[in-house]
């Protein structure tokens, strides 16, 4: 009687979650765990050192003046690829939701672009914006304002400190509002007709529509990609490789490169752990209050 | 006569046999029933020779039935067994490097992991010559040549350190001659290799200063195979010619030059930074011409403050040339910067002498070379070596691939393919001949010029502090402040002195 509960079907369930469970726990909780030892460690050559120095990784990576460069590019980064990547999301959404001829076909090449990896996108828009000179001519996009005559607005893109991590964040909007629009699309398929047709007969403008009607519907759609975004965002690297590197006085450097390259090449084992520690509270800031959201609103269901 | 010319052919045939028949060293019959010690001492002259035999036989015998298989150390060897003596060096290297904990290493065979970062042209050329040399050798080993693309090793550095830690190690790999071994913690990680050094005679062969570059705590831990020149300017022929220039000797001249160019409308001075170190290498070189060879060179050791004048004309002199370079360098590798020179729209550019074999693999003959302003007399040196990891599963095989790195053989086969010049300081004229005109001009500044380590390239500091060096200079082409990037520097050096004199 007394070990009941550990009968029948319980028993399997309990035994065909266990290898996940575990191996969750190890891997993912317990490296997380892990990280945040080392970066509490003296561990900066390749021999580990494991003495206990509290925060000071910390205080010493706040003060760097490259991760200073770096926390203030990814905040920019942040800023526009979410802006940009929902507003063009949810136009394109809005224009295909129109019921316009071949919405397939649009539809289709809006979102191509999420299927290529960051690694392919940063490579094309490299060439795109190879900043080109008048010696040797200009390629891409400063080529096509050339040709158009618009050769005034010609710009060094990537490589002008001041334009740096704004142009990465060009392709980035490029390659994820299409998965923006796709999330939208669905939303505003599921809000019926006959709301719209109520605020209409109350007399709203199509602006008003949108305004009062259908974008709160679209809140928790909102939501969903701003998490989703806000997560690609704050941990981006591949892109930043391929595309830009780190960039004339750090104006392309993120914190996940500045990790890479100072844990594999300066050796300093513990202030790349601070990095992704740092990394990690940043996203749990985005993530953590989601799921408290989602995890209520389950109970509440 | 007649008999002299005989003997000497006898000789080469000789030689020759040895080199095409496999590890250095010659057959032997066993005359009577014997032990391994016994022959040992018969032929190599002492009895402690036994496993090197062994190995050696073995190895043979993968390949052809005919050598005896000898299963055991003390196994009875009969009448009429055919054997394998290996020469002498390799007897001793072997005995010096075996553990006796270790009996698999007596049976040959089995692979040879060669880790490096050279997959391109040139130098990817000349790791197959080693390859070559290497299976002629030990044609029971099996090569794998893992490498990982990325300029200056800046990614397998990245990839190697993980597997270092985690007791995963290939046979060996590459590392640049210098300080770079203290990323590695040698003495945790790396087999010290003096006794190498000892029986090839190596350090008789070797420059000084190359020497002194590869001692780290008292122990060398990698065999040089080439050195390279960091401080060339490369300049279009074309354009000089055209404008009636010649190469600059100072920073005076330099500028001068730029200016006259930039009023034609050519890019006087071309670079690349996109790799992130190629500013902090020309930077280096800037070092040395403002400061010496010696002023240089007591940077990396405290003896030089970074406070000093040397430096903040260093940095003027970085900043000004940037008001002359391509507007596009951010986004070019020093390749991409090179092709300027290749379509004459641009004179000049500081890189290393990596630069010349590129400029013939594109065909390009157009060019001409100096040292870096101010710095003639200075040679400005890189160098590569392989080692052998602590852990490596085939310890054994590694060694003979040491031994063909440090061999004259191996060292002009791949470096007459890399484009580089031979670490070794003993070779013939004839030998010399085979290399190209730069490089001949390199190995006479070599033998005759002052020697000091590059930073950028792993030879004068610590990884850490390359970091920090590389990552002020970074920041300083966005700045161009002088004085904080200065006092950048002065912290690095600080940090990173305090560091290693723990």
């Amino acid at each position: 009687m007394r070990r009941r509960w550990l009968k029948g079907e319980r028993l399997i369930t309990l035994l065909l979650l266990l290898p996940s469970v575990i191996a969750v726990a190890v891997f993912v909780y317990g490296f997380i765990g892990w990280t945040g030892y080392v970066s509490m460690s003296n561990w900066n050559q390749l021999l580990p050192d494991y003495t206990f120095v509290g925060l000071r990784n910390f205080f010493k990576l706040f003060a760097h003046p490259r991760f200073q460069i770096d926390l203030r590019n990814l905040a920019v980064f942040t800023a526009l690829f979410l802006t940009g990547s929902l507003a063009i999301g949810f136009l394109l959404a809005v224009l295909l939701d129109r019921k316009v001829r071949g919405e397939g076909f649009f539809r289709t090449i809006y979102l191509y672009p999420m299927s290529l990896s960051f690694i392919v996108t940063g490579v094309v828009w490299r060439w795109l914006m190879n900043p080109g000179s008048p010696q040797m001519g200009s390629t891409g996009i400063n080529l096509l304002l050339e040709k158009l005559g618009l050769g005034f607005l010609k710009s060094g893109w990537y490589t002008d400190p001041r334009v740096g991590i704004k142009a990465v964040a060009v392709a980035a909007i490029w390659q994820m509002s299409g998965y923006v629009m796709a999330m939208y699309l669905a939303g505003l398929r599921g809000i019926p007709e006959e709301l719209r047709e109520a605020a209409r007969v109350d007399g709203a403008s199509e602006w008003q529509v949108y305004r009062y009607v259908i974008l709160p519907l679209l809140r928790p759609i909102t939501l969903g990609a701003i998490i989703i975004l806000g997560h690609i965002s704050l941990k981006i690297y591949d892109l930043i490789v391929a595309m830009t590197g780190p960039g004339i006085g750090f104006s392309t450097d993120v914190p996940a490169y500045f990790m890479w390259e100072t844990t594999f090449h300066a050796n300093r084992f513990a202030q790349g752990a601070a990095i992704a520690v740092i990394l990690l509270l940043m996203v749990s800031l985005l993530i953590v209050p989601y799921l408290i959201f989602s995890v209520r609103r389950e109970a509440e269901v | 006569m007649w008999r002299k010319s005989y003997l000497v052919g006898l000789l080469v045939v000789v030689l020759f046999s040895w080199l095409s028949w496999g590890q250095a060293g010659y057959e032997y019959v066993v005359p009577a029933a014997t032990t391994l010690e016994a022959i040992a001492q018969e032929t190599l002259g002492d009895a402690a020779y036994a496993p090197a035999i062994m190995r050696a036989t073995n190895a043979k015998s993968l390949a052809d039935p005919a050598y005896l298989k000898i299963r055991t150390l003390d196994m009875a060897i009969p009448a009429g067994a055919k054997l394998w003596v290996p020469e002498r060096a390799w007897a001793e290297a072997f005995v010096a490097f075996w553990d006796p904990n270790r009996p698999e290493d007596l049976f040959g065979g089995g692979k040879l992991v060669v880790g490096s970062w050279w997959t391109a042209g040139g130098e990817a050329e000349g790791l197959n010559a080693l390859f070559e040399i290497y299976d002629e050798y030990y044609p029971d080993v099996q090569i794998v040549n893992a490498t990982i693309a990325g300029g200056a090793g800046f990614v397998f550095r990245a990839v190697i350190k993980p597997r270092l830690i985690a007791g995963d190690p290939p046979d060996t790999f590459q590392l640049h001659a210098g300080l770079e071994v203290e990323g590695y913690s040698p003495e945790t990680y790396l087999t010290p290799l003096d006794k190498l050094f000892e029986i090839m005679g190596w350090t008789e062969v070797l420059p000084k200063d190359l020497l002194d570059l590869l001692l780290y705590k008292g122990h060398f831990w990698g065999v040089p195979v080439n050195i390279h020149r960091a401080n060339v300017l490369w300049y279009d022929k074309a354009i000089f010619e055209k404008y009636g220039l010649t190469p600059p000797e100072n920073w005076d001249e330099f500028f001068a030059i730029c200016e006259k160019l930039k009023a034609e409308g050519v890019v006087p001075f071309v670079m690349g930074n996109a790799g992130g170190w190629e500013a902090a290498h020309l930077f280096e070189t800037i070092l040395i011409s403002t400061l010496g060879a010696e002023g240089y060179k007591g940077l990396w050791t405290g003896e030089t403050p970074w406070s000093s004048e040397g430096v903040t004309e260093a940095l003027e002199i970085l900043k000004k040339i940037l008001d002359y370079v391509n507007p596009d360098y951010a986004a070019l590798s020093w390749d991409g910067a090179g092709e300027y020179l290749i379509a004459h729209k641009g004179a000049m550019m500081i890189m290393g002498d990596w630069t010349n074999g590129w400029f013939m693999a594109k065909g390009y003959e157009d060019y001409g070379w100096a040292p870096v302003p101010g710095t003639r007399g200075i040679f400005d040196a890189l160098s590569d070596t392989f080692c052998l990891p602590k852990r490596a599963p085939n310890p054994i095989n590694a060694l003979g691939w040491l031994m063909v790195c440090g061999s004259k053989e191996g060292q002009i086969a791949f470096n007459t393919r890399k484009g580089s010049i031979p670490a070794r300081t003993d070779l013939t004229a004839e030998e010399k001949a085979q290399f190209n005109a730069y490089l001949q001009s390199c190995m006479d500044d070599f033998a005759r010029d002052a020697i000091v380590p590059s930073v950028i390239h792993g030879a004068a500091a610590i990884e850490s502090w390359v970091t920090d060096f590389k990552d002020a200079v970074n920041l300083f082409l966005a700045t161009k402040d002088v004085a904080g990037t200065q006092r950048a520097l002065v912290e690095a050096a600080e940090a990173a002195l305090a560091a290693m004199g723990q």
